[in-house]
């Protein structure tokens, strides 16, 4: 396994994850906010949001010394701030719905609370992707297309699981937990595999 | 055709035949009638559906509070306003197009006992159990179009339904009697209701659920309250004298399938597999 496959294989794992969980977004606002045009028009819109910023944030992570480990550690992070949305959902959209009459502002910010901060981390994911396999300039645009085409086949995949197969198979939190193992193990294999920094 | 609209949420068709006009949730032409209504005789329910979720005045024969959710051309909500000159009804509807369209076609209108709000069912009942709103009947008509709307299918959303009852309250939900949902839909009313009455005719491929806040009256209840009802109904074409034998207490469905919850609610998938 080359250092150029893995770094791709947890691009598309990043890509996989990020889609389904915005997918799942959908069913787990709907008890509380329902299933109205503009509830998804809130999941979409703070997803974009937060990807836009994690993308300014990888690009800054990525400056200085890039390394296996490090971007490992993001996967990580993704995994241990996503996890706990799985116990704090609930009360997080009940104190946001006592509080927020309109279901438009309300499902907004109860989006916000519950997928600003793991999709940041995971919108850092594809810039540190890039920095880490470009090695000559003339080759960065191949480099980032190709990361890109990895990390969005894996969105579409995402989706396309999560709404075919695994709302069918398994409970949502379940799912959830799912995803957050998987950035763990990505994360892990990772850091795990940081010798190959060196080889470039 | 009358008029096409698509709305955010469907495409809306009024089409007119000789006797009928109609409002469908549908692309295509002639495909799952909503809400019919024969122009002679407005009162006249077409659809046997629609007929058979009057049964729940067999369960709460007086109710002063009603709550429909889901408009369509207004059958219900009308029919419930003026057999009932003494009560209110609330109707929750998602769509306002719909509410439009009831108004323009289907000469719904609203009043002070008559009320529309433009909301996700799931959303007001949850704000009207925190107001302490209670009803005495609840029907339950959002599952027409060619999408099931989930959240409304789940064990949660019906113990929420249920808790907006009052201690004699009944519920009235138009399910499906086909595909693997039935046995899903059925193990949550279950679950939610413990037993319940279920009302199928080989005329109707929807089955309704009729269910109670307090224990289920006896046959003989019933058959006094339908007793009761039929003059009244016969302009509307509800033939209630009839449903008393109709109503089954028999699980004839797989208890072994998954109640649908919040976390597991693929009503659709299921549906269609």
């Amino acid at each position: 396994m080359s250092k150029q496959l893995l770094v791709s294989v947890l691009a598309f794992g990043g890509g996989f994850c990020i889609m389904s969980l915005e997918l799942l977004g959908g069913r787990i606002l709907a008890p509380w906010f329902g299933g109205s045009i503009y509830v998804w028009g809130s999941i979409i819109t703070i997803f974009m949001l937060s990807l836009s910023i994690g993308y300014l944030l990888g690009g800054r992570l990525s400056v200085r010394v890039p390394t296996l480990a490090k971007f490992g550690t993001i996967f990580v992070a993704a995994a241990a701030i996503l996890y706990p949305t799985v116990h704090l959902a609930e009360p997080m959209m009940e104190w946001t719905f006592e509080r927020i009459e309109d279901p438009r502002y309300g499902s907004l910010a109860a989006s916000s609370m519950l997928f600003v901060a793991p999709t940041v981390v995971l919108g850092a994911i594809s810039p540190y992707a890039v920095r880490l396999l470009v090695r000559e300039r003339e080759e960065s645009g191949k480099v980032a297309g190709t990361l890109y085409f990895v990390s969005t086949v894996g969105s579409a995949l995402g989706t396309l699981a999560t709404s075919f197969y695994f709302v069918l198979w398994f409970e949502i939190d379940s799912i959830v937990s799912g995803l957050s193992g998987t950035l763990l193990v990505l994360g892990l294999a990772a850091i795990a595999a940081r010798s190959w920094d060196r080889v470039a | 055709m009358v008029h096409r609209e698509r709305s955010l949420y469907q495409t809306i068709l009024i089409t007119r035949a000789p006797n009928q006009l109609c409002l469908q949730f549908s692309v295509r032409e002639n495909q799952r009638n909503q809400s019919c209504l024969d122009p002679r005789s407005p009162k006249r329910m077409v659809f046997t559906y629609t007929r058979m979720m009057m049964a729940g005045l067999l369960l709460n024969p007086q109710p002063r509070t009603v709550l429909v959710a889901g408009l369509g051309g207004g059958t219900l909500p009308t029919a419930f306003a003026e057999l009932l000159p003494q009560a209110t009804v609330h109707v929750v509807e998602i769509d306002p197009a719909v509410v439009a369209a009831a108004r323009r076609f289907f000469g719904f209108e609203t009043s002070e006992r008559m009320r529309v709000h433009t909301s996700d069912a799931r959303v007001f009942v949850k704000r009207a159990l925190r107001r302490e709103q209670r009803y005495d009947l609840v029907l339950l008509d959002a599952f027409g179009g060619d999408y099931i709307p989930e959240h409304l299918t789940t064990a949660e959303f019906l113990a929420e339904t249920r808790q907006l009852l009052t201690p004699d309250g009944a519920l009235v939900a138009n399910t499906f009697s086909t595909s693997r949902l039935y046995h899903h839909e059925s193990e949550t009313y279950r679950a939610v209701f413990g037993l319940f009455f279920n009302f199928k005719t080989p005329l109707s491929n929807n089955r309704i659920v009729l269910a109670k806040n307090g224990p289920l009256p006896p046959k003989a209840v019933l058959r006094a309250n339908a007793g009761a009802w039929r003059e009244r109904l016969k302009p509307y074409d509800v033939p209630i004298r009839r449903f008393p034998a109709l109503l089954s207490l028999e699980v004839d469905w797989d208890t072994s399938k998954r109640v649908l919850t919040d976390q597991y609610a693929p009503a659709n998938l299921l549906r269609d597999e």
